[in-house]
């Protein structure tokens, strides 16, 4: 018989891991990442979206590195603590929804869960309201759960379907590194200004995410389970983590420079108000997109970091819903759902119906036997 | 007679909500709970220790097998 024990998921394990995620996502924007977004999960797939062409918003199109670097460190920490375990068969086609509703939520407020205290930190207090979103969106989720809400279970797979998102990964990776261009109007495409043309060096933004995404594997570092935890059963474990993200990535702003609080920048010498990086002030849609999100990653059993890490560890059912993020991003670029554009309260409040109805409908009893 | 919670292959926080309610059922003895990863033992040990009761684990091919006690045996 033995004692769940070790560092990494003990106390002090996930806060050190919540210091040094925050600190490298605050140091990455020092090294020329975009302001408040130094590892922003949706903002950097719906990146890699635009750089395979998926859609055609120039400022946001880059095969960010971070992302496959997440995967395959988290899959590197999984073989390493024979951890890796192909599985899959829960629920894929309403993964995959949530992944969509999860990325579309997020992208009108401009940022998942991690951008959301990387923005705080930065002193962009618009991620006050989409805080405030994802934690009402969390509790409506748990609610769901406690009413019965599954997507049922998932079974043990074949090693192929455990290494589709891991390889499929460090294709991503090896085309992020090249960076072919296949001719006019072909992929891949590359940001020459905006979010999507600010990027720390490769090399460094390899690095960085082969060790979050190994740390974060060991210690299940999760932002909205942290949150979820506290209201499902007041459990601080992994919101000390979180918390610990959210402090360091602000002490290195202040430290960095990069700490300028308000929700605007205020007037440039035209008297133009200038937003805070990649914001908008609309605080309503501020509030419903991340409560969309909240909701969404709640029913689908963790953030979007966390998605990615554990399609690293052989989850194929985290995996359709990192497509589902991926495929998300791209329709919310082509129909201009994105911030506070034209379709964006239309689409909050449509895909909210769906997922309180995927959350309704979607009750099991699982019986406790005797 | 020991309750058993089946917790294989969901995702969280199933097994936790699963297990919590096995406990706050059973108010003390033996509780046995199957899972099929080392993060779902990891959360199933914190919340049963929140709730007072002593947790161990074995690994049994590709499933661990936690036993979750409090008070007399």
């Amino acid at each position: 018989m033995n004692k769940p024990k070790g560092f990494f998921a003990s106390p002090v394990g996930i806060i050190v891991v919540g210091l040094v995620i925050g600190g490298l996502a605050a140091t990455l924007q020092k090294a020329g990442n975009p302001a408040n977004m130094g590892v922003c999960v949706a903002c950097f797939t719906r990146d890699i979206a635009g750089g395979l062409g998926l859609h055609q918003a120039k400022p946001v199109q880059y095969i960010r590195p971070e992302i496959p670097a997440f995967c395959l460190g988290a899959f590197l920490a999984a073989l390493a603590f024979r951890e890796f375990k192909p599985r899959t068969g829960s629920a894929p086609i309403t993964r995959f929804i949530l992944g969509m509703t999860a990325m579309i939520g997020a992208l009108v407020f401009l940022g998942c869960p991690w951008r959301a205290l990387l923005r705080l930190a930065g002193g962009d207090w618009n991620a006050i309201l989409g805080l405030a979103g994802l934690i009402i969106g969390i509790a409506v989720g748990v609610q769901c759960l406690k009413l019965g809400f599954s997507l049922g279970r998932s079974y043990p797979t074949r090693a192929v379907a455990g290494l589709a998102m891991p390889f499929a990964m460090l294709a991503l990776l090896v085309l992020a590194v090249l960076y072919p261009h296949f001719g006019e109007n072909a992929a891949l495409f590359r940001s020459e200004k905006g979010p999507g043309a600010a990027a720390a060096h490769v090399a460094v933004s390899i690095i960085v995410g082969l060790v979050i995404g190994f740390l974060a594997q060991r210690t299940r570092f999760c932002t909205v389970g942290g949150i979820r935890d506290v209201i499902l059963m007041r459990d601080f474990h992994l919101l000390s983590g979180v918390i610990a993200f959210l402090v360091a990535a602000f002490a290195l702003n202040l430290v960095y420079g990069q700490f300028h609080p308000g929700f605007t920048l205020g007037a440039d010498a035209e008297g133009k108000v200038v937003m805070q990086p990649a914001a908008h002030t609309t605080h309503w849609l501020n509030f419903a997109g991340m409560l969309l999100a909240g909701l969404s990653f709640t029913l689908a059993g963790g953030c979007p970091g966390r998605q990615v890490f554990l399609s690293g560890e052989g989850d194929g059912d985290a995996g359709v819903f990192v497509l589902g993020m991926l495929t998300g991003a791209a329709v919310a670029h082509n129909f201009l759902m994105v911030g506070n554009g034209p379709q964006a309260p239309y689409i909050v409040v449509i895909a909210l119906v769906v997922v309180l109805l995927i959350g309704i409908l979607g009750r099991e009893r699982l019986a406790v036997g005797r | 007679m020991a309750t058993h919670v089946d917790a294989r292959g969901l995702s969280c926080p199933q097994p936790v909500i699963l297990t919590r309610t096995a406990l706050q059922q059973a108010g003390g003895g033996q509780v046995v709970v199957t899972v099929d990863t080392m993060t779902q033992v990891h959360n199933c040990t914190r919340a049963a220790t929140k709730l007072g009761w002593q947790a161990t684990y074995e690994q049994k091919g590709d499933v661990f097998e936690m036993t979750l006690r409090k008070g007399p045996a």
